[in-house]
């Protein structure tokens, strides 16, 4: 990569790196704005895939509405992602967790991973 | 027209602002540019500021400290317009009471271009290094560049042409341009009729591009939206009028 081009992304990414893992349960805080007022809206589910790089890098969470399989994306790097709260760690074995669109119910639970003490991180 | 720059591009990329939006921006490096000529109306009949960016250098004479450099990538014709060259010629017009222009004193330039100023004032002289705050407070800027080469391409590419139907009869010409006039009146086909050929490696220019920020210290400029080149394309960016 150009280094005029890392300079250029450099200011774009966040302070503190959110500190989560592929087939982590997390809630994410994210800043809606309503009118003139903004809020905390939270979005909890598991982290099924993070893609991308440098500036354009999203992370996919994946969460069960009503019956309903919803994914949302999200900007790693975006300030309207207000912070990640890592709830459960899991034990996984890929980097894309794609295969829980296809399952259901009880199919869709993972391993969880204890966390070693480092680990536990909430940002 | 205002002095501009010259410059490269690096390439594109995301930036994010503060209220989280991310917008498409164009690396370019821009300068540092050295002044290596004024064309003036007495002796060229215009006037104009000539600009140089990047060195013209072996990589191995990067290294090198600038009194043992052989300069050999570029020619004598091109080390004599940076510098004045101690030979026979310039010798004899000395002799005859020709007064050689200043030179800009400065290594070989790969890519050099005038702008033109006819009578205005830009307060540059031969020698003086151009960097980025020449755009300090610039809103909207125009960059020039050369597109991307296709060679010899079809009217579906080059002019945006449909082509014709997948089946229905249609035989070996899909992406064919289909009829290119009348019949007995005129007989002919009329002049600048679009049709296949050479497409790209033209000179473009992409009018008003927002400029997101300047950065002085680097000579880096960061423009919104596309640039038309390859990255590593030599540019040319000014003002937008």
């Amino acid at each position: 990569m150009h280094p005029l081009l890392r300079k250029a992304e450099e200011p774009c990414f966040r302070e503190n790196p959110l500190k989560f893992n592929i087939g982590d349960t997390v809630d994410v805080h994210t800043r809606i704005l309503e009118g003139d007022k903004e809020r905390i809206q939270i979005f909890s589910g598991v982290v099924i895939a993070r893609r991308g790089s440098g500036t354009r890098e999203m992370f996919t969470v994946r969460r069960i509405v009503a019956g309903e399989g919803v994914e949302r994306t999200f900007p790693l790097h975006s300030p309207k992602v207000a912070e990640i709260a890592v709830k459960r760690h899991a034990r996984v074995r890929r980097a894309k967790l794609y295969f829980l669109r296809d399952r259901v119910g009880k199919a869709t639970r993972l391993t969880e991973r204890r966390a070693k003490g480092d680990e536990v991180v909430t940002n | 027209m205002s002095v501009g720059l010259l410059g490269r591009k690096i390439g594109m990329t995301t930036v994010i602002t503060e209220d989280g939006t991310a917008v498409p921006v164009t690396v370019l490096e821009v300068g540092p540019c050295t002044v290596l000529q004024l064309r003036t109306l007495e002796r060229d009949g215009y006037e104009a500021v000539q600009l140089g960016f990047a060195d013209k250098l072996s990589r191995k004479d990067v290294e090198r400290a600038p009194e043992k450099r052989l300069r050999s990538r570029a020619s004598r014709s091109e080390r004599g317009q940076v510098v004045l060259l101690n030979s026979k010629r310039q010798k004899r017009r000395k002799e005859g009471g020709l007064e050689a222009g200043p030179r800009a004193n400065c290594e070989p330039q790969q890519f050099i271009r005038e702008f033109r100023t006819d009578g205005e004032e830009h307060g540059c002289e031969v020698g003086k290094v151009l960097q980025a705050d020449v755009f300090e407070g610039v809103k909207r800027v125009d960059v020039v560049g050369t597109s991307k080469g296709r060679g010899t391409a079809g009217v579906m590419k080059r002019h945006n042409y449909s082509g014709q139907r997948a089946t229905h009869g249609v035989k070996k010409v899909h992406r064919h341009a289909g009829g290119i006039g009348q019949g007995t009146d005129p007989s002919r086909v009329w002049k600048g009729k679009r049709m296949a050929g050479q497409y790209g490696n033209a000179r473009s220019t992409m009018r008003n591009l927002l400029v997101h920020k300047i950065d002085k210290d680097s000579n880096m400029l960061l423009v919104r939206g596309a640039v038309p080149g390859a990255n590593g394309g030599f540019v040319i960016i000014r003002k937008a009028t």
